[in-house]
This record gives C-alpha cells, sequence and structure tokens, in this order.
C-alpha cells in the first residue's frame, strides 16, 4: 500500500471506452413550440439550433418564441386555469402527476441520452442523478394535489393562477420538474420557458404530457432567449413567476415584478463553504469536496466552490485533493466512466477562463488536472486554487465551473465567518466527526442547505433555497407548496 | 387641566440602540392631534437615523436569535406587561392621535396589548409549526428549521398608530428578526411612546429601532440598504410601494405587501423567515 501519496501519482485508471448510445436520445431533426397541448411553429417562424457541447455538432432545431408566442401560451395557460383545472379535484391533479412520473420513469434512460447530449453532463450523472429525481419530485407532489388542507396554510389554500417559470441550463430537466410539480399539485397552470442552450429534455416532458393526457394549455413549454424570458416575465397575464439562475438576471426580474402583484421566487446564485474540520473522515471528506465541486462540472448554484480546511490538515487535504482531482476521468459524457463532462456552452467557457486568469493575477496557485481534454467541444479540466485570499474574486465571485478555490481557518468561529463572508447564502458544506460542533457551525451559517459529512444531496420531500442573495422561497417539501399557494 | 400646575411635556424622540436621541440631523416637525391641535415637536428623522438604526439592528440580531425561545418569549410578553400597566397613558396617546372615544381607545389598546401576548407564545412554537423533519431517500437525518431573515425594515401603517404598529412590528421580532420601524408620519405618538415602553421590557439594545418623520424622506434609505434583509411595506401607497419594491430588489430583499386575513393568518410571521435544511449522515 503506498502511503507516500506525492510519490504516487496513479493518474486516472484505463478502462476501455463504454459509450451510451446516442440514438437512444430519438432526437427529431425540429421542435415547435408546446402551447394548448400541441406543437406549433412560432409566429415569427424563427428559430436556433442547439448543439452538443461535447463536440459542438447540431443536435435540433429549436423555436424561437416571440412576444405573441408567449402571449399565446400565457393565453393558453389562462384559459385552461379558468375552464379546467381548476375544476379538476385534487385527486385528479394528483393522478395526472403520478402519471407522468411513470411515464418519466419509463422513459427515464431515453431522457439521460437526451440530457446529456444537450447539457453535455456525464451519463452517470443523468442516468443515476437528474432523471431518477425529476421522476421522484412528481411522484412526491403527486400525493400533495389532494392533501393540501393539511399543509400548513390553512383550510381550503387557493393556487395562484398561471405560473411562468423559467429554468437554467445545468439541471434542464430536473430544474422543470421542481418547478412544474408543485405547480400542478398546488392547482396551478404553467408556461415554462427552458434554457436556451438546452431546451430539449422539456421538449421530450411536452411529448410526455401528451401520453400521461394532460388537459391541454395546463402545461405550455416555450423555448427561446433571454428576451423570450423576459416576455413572460412582462405579461400581465401571468400571475407568478418562478426564476432559477443568476443573482444578475434575478435582481433584474424582481425589479421588473416589483410594479406588479406578481408573486416571486427566486433561486439564484451562490458561493458554497465547504468546511472541513481536522478530525472529519478524511477519504469521505476528500470524496464529498471533489462530488461538491466536479459534480456536473461545477454547473451547480449550491456548489462547494469554496473549501474552508482547517490550517492543522491543510497541507494534508490539499495534496490528497489534488491527487484525486488528477484521478478524474474528463471526456465524452456519453462514456459510462466519465467523472467530468463538458462546458455547456462557449459563453459559460468563456467566463470561466476570465475568472480563473483573475485567480492567477490575483496571486493565488492553480493546479490543473493533466487530464486529456477532446479537441472539439468545450472543456475545462478540473482546477483547484490554493493560497486564496476572502477578497479574491475566484473567493467571491460565482464560476459556475470546475474550479475549487481553497481557503483555511484555525478556529471554529473563524471558520463560520469566513463561510459567511459572502452575499450569497444558498449551500453549505460541514465536515467533522463531532456532531455537537457540526450543530453549532449548521447554526450559525447563513444558507438555506447544510450538508454535514455529505454534499449535493437533493430528495423532494427537502426543502431546497437560499437566503440573502441566493434568493427567496423553497423547492421541495411541503415549503415547496408554499410558492404556488394564495397564502 | 385639572390640577393647579403647569404640565411636565414629554419630548418625542427616536429609538436606536436602546437610546432615545433627537434625529443626528437636528430636526422635528410639529405632530397634531386628529382634531387638530398641537401635540408635540416629534424627532424627524434623517437617512443617517435609518442607517444608524440598521447597524444597531444588525449588531443585536444574532445575540436576539442566540437566546431561547423561551427566553424571546418572556421578553415579549414583558413588553406586554409594561403596556398593559401603563394602557391610561397609551390610551390617551391613542384618543389624540387617532380621535377616538376614550372607550375606543381602550379597546384598541386592549387588542395592542393582547396581541403582543399571542406574538410572545409564537416565539417558542413556530419551529414546530414552520418546521419539519423530511424523509428523503438514504442514510441521512434530515430537518428543516425556520431561521430569521436578519434584519426586518417595517414602514408602518399611517392610520392605525398602536394596533397596527404592534402587528407588524412584533412579528418579525417573535421569530428572531430585528427591526427598524418608521413610525405613522401624522400619527407616530403611541409608538413613540410604546418603544419608551421597551426600556423596561428587557428589550436589548437594537431589538426595536424607531424612526419617526417623513416617510418619503427615509423609506427609499430603508428599502435599498444592503444590510436589511426584508422589508415590510404596511404602510405606504400603491405608488410609492412600487418604488420601494423595486429599490428593494437590488439586494434581492424579502419583501411583504399588504394582504387578506392578516389576523389569523400566520403570513406575517413566515414573511421574515428562511428555512433552512441541514442533512446529516446517519452511520455506526
Amino acid at each position: 500500500m503506498s502511503d507516500d501519496l506525492t510519490s504516487s501519482r496513479l493518474g486516472a485508471m484505463a478502462y476501455d471506452p463504454a459509450p451510451e448510445s446516442s440514438a437512444i436520445a430519438r432526437l427529431k431533426p425540429a421542435y415547435g413550440l408546446f402551447v394548448n397541448g400541441e406543437f406549433s411553429d412560432p409566429s415569427a417562424h424563427e428559430s436556433f439550433v442547439t448543439v452538443n457541447p461535447a463536440n459542438e455538432e447540431a443536435l435540433a432545431t429549436v423555436a424561437q418564441a416571440s412576444v405573441a408566442d408567449v402571449d399565446r401560451a400565457v393565453y393558453a395557460a389562462r384559459r385552461a386555469y379558468d375552464t379546467v383545472w381548476s375544476k379538476t379535484t385534487g385527486a385528479e391533479r394528483s393522478k395526472y402527476l403520478f402519471r407522468i412520473a411513470r411515464l418519466i420513469q419509463e422513459r427515464s434512460r431515453e431522457l439521460a441520452v437526451v440530457e446529456t447530449l444537450d447539457n453535455g453532463k456525464p451519463i452517470r450523472e443523468s442516468r443515476d442523478v437528474d432523471i431518477p429525481l425529476v421522476a421522484a419530485h412528481f411522484f412526491y407532489y403527486a400525493g400533495w394535489a389532494d392533501k393540501l388542507d393539511h399543509a400548513g396554510f390553512g383550510p381550503d389554500p387557493k393556487p395562484l393562477g398561471v405560473a411562468g417559470q423559467i429554468i437554467p441550463w445545468n439541471f434542464p430537466l430536473l430544474m422543470a420538474a421542481w418547478k412544474l410539480a408543485p405547480a400542478l399539485a398546488a392547482g396551478n397552470t404553467c408556461v415554462l420557458k427552458p434554457a436556451e442552450t438546452t431546451p430539449l429534455s422539456a421538449l421530450v416532458l411536452a411529448e410526455i404530457l401528451q401520453q400521461a393526457e394532460l388537459p391541454e394549455g395546463v402545461v405550455n413549454i416555450i423555448t427561446g432567449d433571454g428576451a423570450t424570458g423576459a416576455a413572460l416575465v412582462d405579461h400581465p397575464g401571468v400571475d407568478k413567476i418562478a426564476f432559477t439562475g443568476s443573482t444578475e438576471v434575478g435582481r433584474l426580474i424582481q425589479q421588473r415584478v416589483a410594479t406588479s402583484h406578481k408573486h416571486l421566487t427566486l433561486e439564484l446564485g451562490g458561493k458554497g463553504a465547504n468546511i472541513v474540520f481536522d478530525d472529519a473522515p478524511i477519504d469521505e471528506m476528500i470524496e464529498g469536496i471533489i462530488d461538491g465541486i466536479f459534480f456536473n462540472q461545477g454547473h451547480v448554484c449550491c456548489a462547494g466552490s469554496r473549501l474552508l480546511v482547517q490550517e492543522s490538515i491543510a497541507d494534508d487535504v490539499l495534496r490528497r485533493l489534488i491527487r484525486r482531482v488528477d484521478q478524474l476521468r474528463v471526456g465524452d459524457p456519453l462514456d459510462k466512466n466519465t467523472d467530468v463532462g463538458a462546458i455547456n456552452s462557449a459563453a459559460q467557457l468563456a467566463r470561466i477562463r476570465e475568472l480563473t486568469a483573475y485567480g492567477d493575477e490575483e496571486g493565488a496557485t492553480r493546479y490543473t488536472s493533466s487530464c486529456p481534454l477532446p479537441d472539439k467541444g468545450y472543456w475545462f479540466a478540473p482546477t483547484v486554487f490554493a493560497d486564496v485570499a476572502q477578497s479574491h474574486r475566484i473567493a467571491r465571485e460565482e464560476i459556475f465551473g470546475p474550479v475549487l478555490s481553497v481557503l483555511t481557518f484555525r478556529t471554529p468561529e473563524e471558520a463560520v465567518a469566513k463561510a459567511n463572508n459572502s452575499n450569497y447564502g444558498l449551500a453549505c458544506g460541514v465536515w467533522s466527526e463531532k456532531g455537537s460542533r457540526t450543530l453549532w457551525v449548521a447554526e450559525r451559517l447563513r444558507a438555506g442547505v447544510i450538508w454535514a459529512n455529505t454534499y449535493n444531496r437533493f430528495d423532494p420531500a427537502s426543502p431546497f433555497g437560499g437566503v440573502r442573495e441566493s434568493g427567496f422561497g423553497r423547492e421541495g417539501g411541503r415549503h415547496g407548496l408554499e410558492a404556488y399557494l394564495d397564502v | 387641566m385639572s390640577e393647579d400646575r403647569l404640565d411636565v411635556r414629554k419630548t418625542y424622540k427616536l429609538l436606536i440602540n436602546g437610546a432615545f436621541p433627537r434625529s443626528e440631523s437636528g430636526r422635528s416637525y410639529e405632530v397634531a392631534s386628529a382634531k387638530g391641535e398641537f401635540l408635540a415637536n416629534v424627532a424627524q428623522g434623517s437617512r443617517k437615523d435609518v442607517r444608524d438604526a440598521v447597524v444597531a439592528a444588525r449588531g443585536a440580531q444574532a445575540k436576539w436569535w442566540a437566546q431561547s425561545a423561551y427566553n424571546r418569549g418572556q421578553v415579549v410578553y414583558r413588553l406586554a406587561e409594561m403596556a398593559e400597566s401603563r394602557r391610561d397613558e397609551l390610551a390617551e396617546h391613542v384618543r389624540l392621535a387617532e380621535g377616538l372615544s376614550s372607550k375606543k381607545a381602550q379597546a384598541s389598546v386592549s387588542r395592542a396589548v393582547d396581541r403582543i401576548v399571542w406574538y410572545a407564545g409564537w416565539t417558542d412554537k413556530i419551529a414546530q409549526i414552520l418546521g419539519s423533519s423530511n424523509p428523503v431517500a438514504g442514510p441521512f437525518f434530515n430537518f428543516s428549521v425556520p431561521v430569521p431573515s436578519g434584519v426586518v425594515g417595517v414602514l408602518c401603517e399611517q392610520d392605525s398608530s398602536l394596533e397596527a404598529f404592534v402587528n407588524a412590528v412584533l412579528a418579525p421580532i417573535a421569530v428572531g428578526n430585528t427591526v427598524v420601524a418608521v413610525a405613522s408620519e401624522k400619527r407616530p405618538t403611541p409608538a413613540v411612546l410604546l418603544g419608551e415602553m421597551t426600556a423596561t421590557a428587557d428589550f436589548p439594545a437594537g431589538l426595536l429601532n424607531i424612526v419617526t418623520g417623513f416617510i418619503g424622506e427615509v423609506a427609499p434609505t430603508l428599502a435599498s440598504h444592503e444590510d436589511v434583509d426584508g422589508l415590510d411595506l404596511a404602510g405606504v401607497d400603491e405608488a410609492f410601494a412600487n418604488e420601494l419594491a423595486q429599490l428593494a430588489a437590488g439586494s434581492i430583499k424579502r419583501v411583504l405587501r399588504p394582504g387578506a386575513n392578516e389576523d389569523t393568518s400566520l403570513r406575517r410571521l413566515r414573511a421574515f423567515v428562511e428555512t433552512s435544511t441541514v442533512w446529516h449522515t446517519i452511520g455506526q
């Protein structure tokens, strides 16, 4: 057994390629807008191409929804609300949602491949994390639809009406599920806008909604860019806006919605601190740090992008971490052995490069994985910055990529102070074998989610969401219903 | 005056960090009774006073939240005791400010005191109502607890000088926030008097800060302040509320607009709490 970690750089063990077939996705050459239960062409006949970020090849042509299309979708949602959905009993809504959950399970392999093709995330993650959680989310909220009286918001809580939902590209179908399932359970109708670079899985979901025979107009899915999202936010026929994305855009949306009577929930950015005490179980903790930042290429709002490590073990942790980073398999997202996939877009890659350049400039020490990167596509090697100060941009700004900033602390008080030294407050991790200390720290962290001796865990029963500039409102659990009820 | 002596009048001042300063600006404004008679020269708080109040509230928040819920309940209840023991004085202030009969003013004070008692009882129950243990798939103990948003700005109602003040201000306090309140512009004296009572109710300095003055002048400072986490727009008209809500978006504040069913629902108690969820591993 090799104890000398510095000299034994094992590198990634060789595996034969084990690619999933892209044909399983059954992608169509072009997709329209899903409005009023059917696919239709956009009014201005404009479209854009969504590409596979792993090789820059075109996947499909997707409709660009205009202001008129947004209007049509909101109108369809309103009519469905007035004529059908508001008259559908909770028990019937429940059964529709259960149907959808089952259909997702049935088509899970197809959905996983679609997701990986369009997003660039490893098939291991879309297959084992995203899609199972999507089905679980619909299954969970299905059961709430006829039990709203018992949800703690008083007797007979009412839905809000038409919900406009704008979701990001990092967990395309999972975010769609997080938005649609509680909204429908609570009795709302929806207009969902997937992200520009990852529209495909939501469009397959539209087919699933057809198979479920969900009444037409209850869910409308319109693809497009930021202008489409802005039109949805501004539409006077919308009662509720739910947005997941950057704090920058969330702030603009809150401003635009401020002069209306629309309800709003925001799930925004983060700069999660992963706090490691010297008594933490070292192997699990290293895996947890890796999972915290390199899961989904670090395209995770709650990513543990700031590692706060206790000074006494900092050198050892850093050495083990760098060794582990070197072993991550970066490459073909469809390969079942791949750990880290492609960066979702050229724009995001540019953003990661820009921010990491500041890391060098401001004096941090960069370690880059020695993994080979594919020639085509958008790629960024897993990167760790040591010697990071709190004032550095890479310690303050959300990079949204596979980049970890390492800082140190001496006392629990200092760890808490450093963790809270951020305008964000989405998630934090605490690693220690001492339960009392973990809970002491957890009590003091200003964050919506705290993972103790684990990281990046999600469950439909567990409320997720931020404090401060990471947004407001919760998704998941009983709490998630509040976002879609007039209470 | 029935007595043959000159009465000693009170100076109505701000409440910031447990002290009762005049406005740092040195300004005051004339407040009249509902009948139009001179009542007092009340301190006209400035933007700087608001910022000082926010600093005080921020400084007090962690300590207030660190007290046990039982303790916080006793502190709020103590305010009810103080208000009850000085209810005649409060009623006289409400009578003059709102132009009510003595009987109606007394009834209003009774409701206000009872509301304080209601909130006192919530401090150690809200976590059980809003919190939960969550049955996640996996070896984790997962629980959610409500935690305070932090510092909450309250723009109090203009007509109801005491009842609405109590209702709006004590809700965020009961769930662990500290508050910067802007009292009713035209009817500030009952709120100022209640503020004085907090000094004998074991309210820690900075827990409740009260600024009197012109709402149009001070509210934007509160709404745009980066260290304010929540904003209650109870006392402003719709056009101004829109403007303030836009300012509040700058730092993603939680904004509460006037709504229905507030007497019975937990809307106000839910408005300025965050759900904090902890996943703890289970293993041998």
